[in-house]
């Protein structure tokens, strides 16, 4: 048993759906995030990535199934959140959402230490988060109001912001897709900082293979609801396992000599999840007849699959692994 | 590229808005030629000026805004053409696929009658159900589909509705403005697929919008790199973006990893600073104060687009000194 600072047991998130059927957003998750690792959630959206992101935060709750930080069960109750969302924190996809407009750099980053009524000296604590986040020297930037700051800048704040509390687990949902392309790996590097001075561990979510090929030392790939595989980020992303991994690889234009998979359609509602594997109705080794050559296109079409070991820390649900 | 080879042809493209708070100059100088069945990408970050070149070709920018320059379309300037001429001219002869499927389209009007009102405005022959219907199926759309509103569509089908509007009245030339950058990437790649099927069947020439680099690498012939209003770097575009002549376009590469490629696993790389404010334009070149080889002349020397080896040109001294980066 690897050293789990957080994991999801059997998680189950639902909506409710059009037309009476739930919608199974997050259909029986079990992710192990480990302690001092970045680990990238990879899928596109309407796999439910970020809805088990935002489990994980506390904000959505489980339908069934339980997700436990540092070997404790989460409960919602006010006071338990409280206090694990000291030890969490979430970064938001667009900044300028994110920060309050009325709001200076100071009292965005205070605001975490106020609700958490952390003692000690806050503009300490406060400049620190800055110069922390690269915004050096922190006093040219604590009376600035965000629209007086670039993307990239509105950026560190929020992590500054989550930073000041010293979280265990950052949860960062597509940091860096609103921001200017050479802006990106700025942040990115930031956060690979962030893990090797400040100790914390980031679950990223994101769609962007070459993201993960940057920072992440693992991966887990999302399809409808289910995690179809996981393993370590070089590893997965040289030796994809599962079909679905394969055709999101191949349609990055940042792979070279790899033939191109284009799946036809999209993905379908999380309201009607097809029966047996989830993938089966858009699985190229389906409509190739290569699962019948196989022998197991019958198993494809009927039977559901979890998680099987495929390489040493490395697993995929396919039916034809 | 010779000019008489060309379809399109901009010279020296000034583009200046003007705002409550003063000019702002969008475009500032770009000049480039579009050849009969090419496709030429057009790169950079939010306010390099690449969308509002699209708007200056089709003459759609806000009014009062001040353009200058050339748009040569067989010869016969856009920016000079009387609003009748211009009216037969626009997406007739060249139309534009917007970015946003969302937001592009009226959400309550079906996507038939939307295609419907598109040729009507631009065409005096009538309209007619099966030209929908034919334009549909061309972007991979079921007939059937015509009555359907945009909601009832997914994200990658509502764009796929938007090159249909801009296909309408059989243009020569489409302008493509990021017109994958909000979806998914499966859905990205069937896009791209299309609009490459669409420029083969339909012998169109393209020019193609974006800020994905890697993804021009593929879909575009010849590329022309922007920042800060001009064409900083320009040529074909796999090697633009393999051995990327200017600093800028290095650092814009680097932000679109090659996965496999070890120099940047766990090493991202990217920019300091952020694109300028067009209101305050470094002095030099533009890109003096976020570049990592910037020399004490940088911030003196008037940057040209200078031959930086095959069939490319870079606006950065230091493919003059020969010390290439």
């Amino acid at each position: 048993m690897s050293d789990a600072l957080l994991s999801t047991r059997e998680l189950h998130v639902h909506f409710e759906g059009r037309g009476g059927a739930p919608a199974r957003a997050v259909d029986g998750v079990d992710l192990e995030v480990r302690r001092g690792e970045v680990l990238a959630l990879v899928g596109e959206s309407g796999c439910g990535k970020t809805t088990l992101a935002r489990s994980i935060m506390g904000l959505e709750r489980p339908a069934a199934g339980e997700i436990s930080f540092e070997g404790e069960p989460l409960r919602y109750d006010g006071r338990f959140l409280r206090s694990y969302r000291s030890k969490v924190q979430m970064v938001f996809q667009d900044p300028m959402g994110a920060l309050n407009p009325r709001q200076s750099v100071y009292e965005a980053v205070a605001e975490g230490l106020r609700i958490q009524k952390v003692p000690g000296d806050e503009a300490t604590r406060v400049a620190e988060a800055l110069s922390r986040a690269g915004l050096r020297p922190p006093e040219r930037f604590v009376h600035l109001y965000p629209y007086e700051l670039s993307g990239g800048q509105r950026q560190r704040v929020v992590i500054a912001g989550a930073m000041v509390l010293n979280p265990s687990l950052l949860v960062a949902d597509e940091p860096v897709s609103s921001l200017d392309a050479s802006v990106r790996g700025e942040i990115l590097k930031l956060m690979l900082e962030l893990v090797r001075d400040a100790g914390v561990t980031i679950l990223v979510v994101t769609h962007d293979l070459g993201l993960a090929w940057n920072i992440a030392d693992r991966i887990a790939v999302m399809y409808l609801g289910r995690i179809v595989e996981e393993g370590p980020a070089e590893e997965l992303l040289s030796n994809p396992r599962h079909p679905y991994t394969r055709a999101l690889l191949s349609v990055v234009p940042e792979v070279e000599e790899m033939e191109q998979l284009i799946l036809q359609g999209e993905a379908p509602d999380p309201t009607r999840i097809p029966a047996g594997c989830r993938f089966h109705p858009r699985c190229p080794l389906v409509a190739s007849g290569e699962a019948a050559r196989l022998g197991i296109e019958e198993r494809c079409r009927t039977e559901d699959l979890g998680l099987e070991p495929v390489a040493p820390d490395h697993s995929a649900a396919c039916h034809a692994l | 590229m010779a000019v008489t080879t060309s379809l399109l042809s901009v010279r020296d493209l000034h583009v200046t808005y003007r705002t409550q708070g003063g000019s702002v100059p969008a475009v500032r100088g770009v000049s480039f030629d579009l050849a009969p069945g090419e496709t030429l990408g057009l790169a950079g970050e939010s306010g390099c000026g690449k969308s509002t070149i699209a708007g200056a070709l089709l003459r759609v920018l806000p009014r009062g805004t001040e353009v200058t320059g050339e748009v040569l379309l067989d010869g016969e300037d856009v920016l000079a053409m009387k609003p009748g001429r211009l009216r037969a001219v626009r997406w007739n002869e060249m139309s534009i696929v917007f970015q946003g499927a969302l937001h592009a389209l009226n959400p309550v009007q079906s996507v038939g009658d939307q295609i419907a009102e598109a040729i009507k405005l631009h065409r005096t022959s009538p309209d007619s159900a099966s030209r929908i219907a034919t334009l549909l199926e061309t972007v991979g759309i079921p007939a059937r589909r015509a009555g359907d509103f945009p909601h009832q569509l997914s994200g990658g089908q509502r764009q796929r509705v938007l090159i249909a509007l801009a296909l309408a009245c059989n243009p020569r030339i489409l302008i493509a403005d990021e017109p994958t950058t909000a979806l998914d990437v499966m859905v990205q790649a069937q896009v791209l697929e299309l609009l490459e099927r669409l420029q083969r069947e339909l012998a169109l020439s393209m020019i193609f919008i974006t800020h994905d680099l890697s993804t021009l690498s593929y879909v575009c012939q010849r590329t022309a790199v922007m920042y800060a209003g001009r064409i900083v770097e320009a040529g074909v575009a796999e090697e633009v973006f393999a051995r990327p002549a200017h600093p800028y376009t290095a650092a814009l590469a680097a932000a679109f990893p090659l996965i496999g490629d070890h120099t940047h696993r766990m090493n991202p790389s990217g920019l300091g600073g952020d694109p300028p404010d067009p209101r305050a334009i470094p002095s030099g070149c533009p890109f003096h104060p976020r570049c990592a080889v910037v020399t004490p002349e940088c911030p003196e020397v008037d940057v040209e687009l200078w031959p930086a080896g095959d069939d490319r040109r870079a606006a950065c001294i230091h493919v003059l000194d020969g010390t290439r980066p």
